[in-house]
């Protein structure tokens, strides 16, 4: 039976690991690489990385860090974060990475979709899409790491990026990240209900039972975890961990 | 030496970082006369049937292929789509396949749309059909890393070594003699895909 992806999403700012909270207070957890063997040994499903500040700082990706880690790592890896054309794109391919996660260029330029979709394949193409909800309830999306407000409508976003040839979405809840609270299970919901691409739910994810909601109640294909993931609790220190097996089969099913 | 066929199709780099990982000595090579003298081959591959046989044509390897596979008979690996170019045929094109293994790739077709999604993406877990070298010390909870959207049926059981289901039940693994195929990504299946290639490398 194929397995719901569980998926560690890893933040990065340059060569460091870190963890927002609502995108915001980035807090050092360590050394990347350090990290990644951790996960690598516990055979996870799948890696994520975001540095989540180079479109802003308008940087390149730290290709020597990237390397590294897929030097290291024999699962599916993506990478997002300031690929602005194919270039970058066809470049973090080449390194050993088989999925492009786009976010601020997509909005910029969404022709870079197709042109990497036509390149690559569909399923090399993720985008991301950072999404808040205002104090009265309505949705709306952000680029360049959560700091610049776009007024396009989520759902319509989503749509028009799968007609562009994303084949994933990564769906974060600006929000939640990093609370704790669960998943904005109303918000993944209304994106799968109106997409047919596989949607990776992201944001605020704190227990087993965030998990199996996201995915039995928001249709979520693949969940993606972050401070689960690198600290022992809420407010605790950090701890490279990641959840037991039987368990998320339990809540998955 | 392992000739890493780049005909500008496909994921090379990561095939060469497990190469590495496992120590084999390989090479990613697009030139004529480096693959015409490949101890072992893999033809990696993502993207359309069609698009990759024409590359092949045009780059004049189909000949090379059946040389090193029926009078070299060198151990030839082809990986997801480069699986698929061994068959005879696909569904998602009209041009011949290489047809060292007989079989087609097939396009899944489910009728409830919204219950299982296309392409076929994840781990999932394959059994033991025939056995086989490229099998050896695969026990029981094998899993693979899948992304694919046609899938292989060979015409002959004994060409197939692992099967999947995802709806149906298809091939995730052939072999007809000196040839392999692997339509999952060893490449990016932790210990599964380590021991898969270090069995390749064995051969």
């Amino acid at each position: 039976m194929l397995r719901t992806r569980i998926i560690p999403c890893l933040q990065l700012i340059d060569d460091s690991l870190v963890k927002t909270i609502k995108f915001k207070k980035p807090s050092y957890i360590g050394d990347p690489i350090n990290t990644v063997r951790i996960f690598n040994e516990l055979e996870v499903d799948e890696l994520c990385f975001l540095d989540i500040r180079a479109s802003l700082q308008n940087r390149s990706p730290n290709y020597k860090i990237l390397s590294e880690i897929a030097n290291e790592c024999f699962m599916p890896l993506s990478y997002g974060g300031a690929i602005k054309d194919e270039f970058t794109a066809k470049k973090i391919l080449s390194i050993g990475y088989e999925k492009i996660i786009l976010n601020t260029a997509a909005i910029e330029t969404p022709s870079l979709i197709t042109k990497i979709a036509k390149y690559s394949g569909n399923q090399s193409v993720v985008v991301s899409i950072d999404v808040k909800k205002s104090i009265f309830g309505s949705y709306s999306i952000f680029s360049k790491g959560g700091s610049k407000k776009i007024k396009i409508n989520p759902v319509d976003w989503a749509k028009q990026v799968e007609e562009a040839g994303a084949g994933e979405l990564l769906i974060t809840s600006m929000n939640n990240e990093g609370t704790w609270s669960g998943f904005d299970i109303e918000m993944i919901k209304i994106i799968t209900d109106s997409v047919s691409i596989p949607v990776i739910a992201n944001g605020g994810a704190g227990s087993i039972t965030d998990i199996g909601r996201a995915v039995l109640e928001g249709g979520a294909s693949a969940v993606a975890l972050g401070s689960m993931l690198v600290y022992q609790q809420k407010g605790m220190g950090v701890l490279v961990n990641f959840p037991d097996a039987k368990k998320l089969k339990r809540v998955l099913e | 030496m392992i000739v890493i066929v780049n005909y500008g199709m496909g994921n090379l780099g990561s095939v060469a970082n497990m190469l590495k990982k496992i120590g084999a000595n390989y090479i990613i090579s697009s030139d004529i006369d480096t693959i015409r003298n490949a101890e072992k081959l893999i033809l990696p591959g993502v993207g359309a049937f069609d698009t990759a046989i024409s590359r092949i044509d045009k780059m004049g390897l189909r000949e090379i292929f059946l040389d090193l596979a029926f009078v070299k008979k060198i151990p030839i690996l082809g990986i997801c789509l480069g699986m698929q170019l061994l068959m005879d045929s696909s569904e998602e094109g009209v041009l011949p396949g290489l047809g060292l293994i007989k079989g087609k790739a097939i396009k899944f077709n489910f009728d409830s749309k919204d219950k299982l999604k296309i392409p076929h993406m994840g781990w999932n877990d394959v059994i033991l059909n025939n056995s086989s070298i490229i099998t050896n010390g695969y026990q029981n909870d094998i899993r693979f890393y899948f992304v694919h959207s046609y899938f292989v049926k060979v015409e002959y059981d004994i060409n197939s070594i692992l099967k999947c289901n995802y709806g149906i039940d298809f091939d995730a693994a052939v072999q007809n003699n000196n040839i392999y195929g692997a339509q999952f990504h060893p490449e990016k299946s932790h210990r599964f895909g380590i021991q898969f290639f270090k069995n390749f490398v064995e051969l």
